[in-house]
């Protein structure tokens, strides 16, 4: 086995009283994506930052493309891209400027630079826009933009802080494929996030990150399996129908259906994909129930954290006791 | 070492571009100078006396000079806040180049801008009747020491950005940092009226010693002077003092630098 492209070992980190990262061990093998998913506040922007070299931490010890990230932080840097959680484009330089300009300074020359942005720049699907000022592009092309500036030098290791977070559906599947095709061509990718989506869509495996600590890792499959995965959510106007839509849905899965009378809804594991939603659908009408409402509930961050911690991601803001909570829990986590 | 070279000139462009998109930046940077000298060369010019019966026209102009360097502080600080604020500095830290380049190549480009404040200054003060009398060199000379002193503030504006880390906070406070440096000088008042440790601190202020060598080098008359060292002997003692300041600033921007994080 070949060593990681990234692993860092007991990473520590405290500003001033407040502890904002605790004996964080990661290990991201060459060639793959690991998914950091964690709520606000978490501590994925300061373990980026030290992976980055851009932070020292207190304790601990990380290697990065086989540097050492403490002793060689110039080495390092050599061999890394870096997409931080606001895009870093200069405004009033255009998309090619931007990039031509990374690209001196990377001492490419004056020539590669501007082929090396052109390439870049088709390859981001921002040819159109390339002349154009950086501050006159939409929030999903800054973030391609961004992409591109931190690919300029082919680093073989790329780290992405939350780099959908505020984009809608469409730029952020384009950023998905983007970073695919990275991936595809053998970067290693570790990335921060606070969708459980995104983790599945772009990363082999999943560590996720909370209060600083380190509460569980796993593949994004056993991780969902762990929270319960999509759940189908049935409501109905009359409580007559529930009983039918309660048997209909208990047809899915060895497991009974969650009933809430009060708001008449029945909901149940979602195993079977579309193919289920459609043999369910097709028995509720064949018995003429009418829903009030019909969905797939995908498990959010808060269901991983409900799931793994006991308490919700927002509820985590509180004080000490849920620290200790989380502390109890956390043993948990690891021993599944 | 021309590796820093090369990326402090890149940088430079950069920074070239944002006033070629933004003229407004090169409109300020023309308006401040010019109504300086009108309001203070020609108003004030006008309306007061120097002992020594020399014109305080002449005397006042080597003070509108030096006091439009001063705005290099915040123009420095206000930027590299920026560049920490919108991430770009986070980028250029990720990257194999050079700490000092990127700082290098900030300072560089204001202190160009100062050089373009200056000679819009020296256009204008001709026209309300200022003269140089000793000569292209030694004018030339003066100019040179003020741009000297543009470039030096401006890495103590990089450290004062690295270090306040938020625009606003810099625009606030950076004015506050100006104010005693700009009156606590002889910018625009003669020196003797002061009590004498008032006077010792005005005379020490680099400000004053850089206005008193260039109204040497100008021929502009000093005034009365003080047995201060930086007083009796203004051109070394500004060139010292200056390289002082550089020696001080340079390497404690470069290590703000390299902490650097974006104020949250
Ligand atoms: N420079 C700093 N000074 C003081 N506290 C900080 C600093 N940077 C981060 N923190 C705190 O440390 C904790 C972790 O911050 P970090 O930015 O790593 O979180 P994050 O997981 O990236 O959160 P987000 O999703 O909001 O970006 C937060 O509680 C934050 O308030
Ligand atoms: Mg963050």
């Amino acid at each position: 086995m070949t060593e990681p492209a990234v692993s860092a070992e007991g990473l520590s980190k405290k500003y001033g009283d407040f502890q904002a990262l605790q004996d964080v061990n990661l290990s991201v093998p060459a060639g793959t994506v690991l998914g950091l998913l964690g709520p606000n506040g978490a501590g994925k922007t300061t373990t980026v930052r030290i992976l980055a070299t851009l932070l020292t931490p207190d304790a601990g010890q990380a290697t990065v493309a086989g540097q050492d990230v403490l002793r060689k932080p110039a080495e390092v840097r050599k061999r890394i891209g870096l997409t931080g959680q606001y895009a870093a484009v200069d405004a009033r330089l255009t998309g090619r400027e931007n990039i031509e300009l990374i690209g001196v300074l990377l001492h490419l020359g004056r020539k590669a630079a501007k082929v090396r942005a052109a390439e870049l720049l088709e390859q981001f699907e921002l040819t159109d826009a390339a002349d154009k000022l950086a501050k006159n592009y939409s929030g999903g092309m800054r973030r391609r933009l961004d992409l591109a500036a931190s690919l300029v030098s082919r680093p073989p290791v790329l780290f992405l802080d939350e780099p959908t977070t505020g984009l809608d559906l469409t730029s952020r599947m384009t950023l998905w494929r983007m970073v695919k095709e990275q991936v595809d061509s053998g970067v290693t990718v570790l990335l921060t996030t606070q969708y459980l989506e995104e983790a599945d869509q772009l990363a082999n495996r999943v560590a996720v990150i909370d209060k600083g600590r380190l509460i569980a890792e796993g593949t994004p499959d056993e991780l969902k399996r762990r929270v319960g995965g999509d759940r189908l959510e049935v409501s109905v106007t009359d409580t007559s129908d529930l009983a039918v839509v309660t048997t209909a849905l208990a047809s899915l899965s060895a497991e009974q259906p969650t009933v809430d009378q009060d708001s008449r809804t029945a909901s149940i594991a979602l195993s079977g994909g579309i193919k289920a939603i459609a043999s369910i659908s097709a028995e509720l009408e064949a018995a003429g129930v009418e829903p009030l409402d019909f969905a797939v509930r995908r498990s959010s961050m808060d269901d991983v954290f409900l799931a793994l911690t006991g308490h919700s991601s927002a509820a985590s803001d509180d004080g000490d006791p849920q620290q200790q909570d989380l502390n109890a829990n956390e043993k948990e986590a690891q021993s599944v | 070492m021309s590796e820093v070279i090369t990326d402090s000139f890149a940088l430079v462009g950069r920074q070239m571009r944002h006033i070629k998109r933004m003229p407004e930046q090169l409109i300020g940077l023309t308006i401040l100078p010019v109504a300086f000298v009108v309001v203070f060369g020609y108003l004030f010019g006008s309306a007061m006396k120097v002992p020594g019966g020399q014109s305080y026209q002449e005397y006042i102009m080597a003070g509108i000079f030096a006091q439009v360097m001063l705005s290099t502080i915040s123009t420095t600080a206000v930027g590299v806040a920026g560049d920490l604020s919108n991430g770009i500095v986070d980028r250029f830290r990720s990257l194999p180049i050079s700490r000092t380049s990127v700082l290098l190549g900030r300072t560089m480009s204001d202190a160009t801008l100062c050089t373009w404040s200056c000679a819009v200054m020296a256009v204008v003060g001709y026209g309300i009747g200022w003269r140089a009398h000793e000569g292209v060199l030694k004018t030339l000379a003066a100019f040179a020491l003020l741009v000297l002193m543009g470039f030096t503030l401006s890495w103590f504006g990089a450290l004062l950005g690295l270090v306040l880390r938020s625009p606003e906070t810099v625009s606030a406070m950076s004015s506050i940092i100006v104010m005693p440096l700009a009156f606590l000088s002889n910018a625009f008042i003669p020196l003797d009226g002061l009590p004498y440790w008032l006077r010792t601190i005005a005379e020490w202020n680099p400000l004053s010693t850089v206005v008193s060598a260039c109204r040497e080098l100008f021929g502009n008359g000093t005034g009365a002077t003080s047995d201060a060292l930086p007083a009796q002997y203004p051109i070394p003692g500004a060139i010292l003092l200056l390289g002082l300041m550089l020696a001080i600033f340079i390497p404690l921007a470069s290590r703000a630098y390299q902490k650097a994080a974006a104020a949250r």
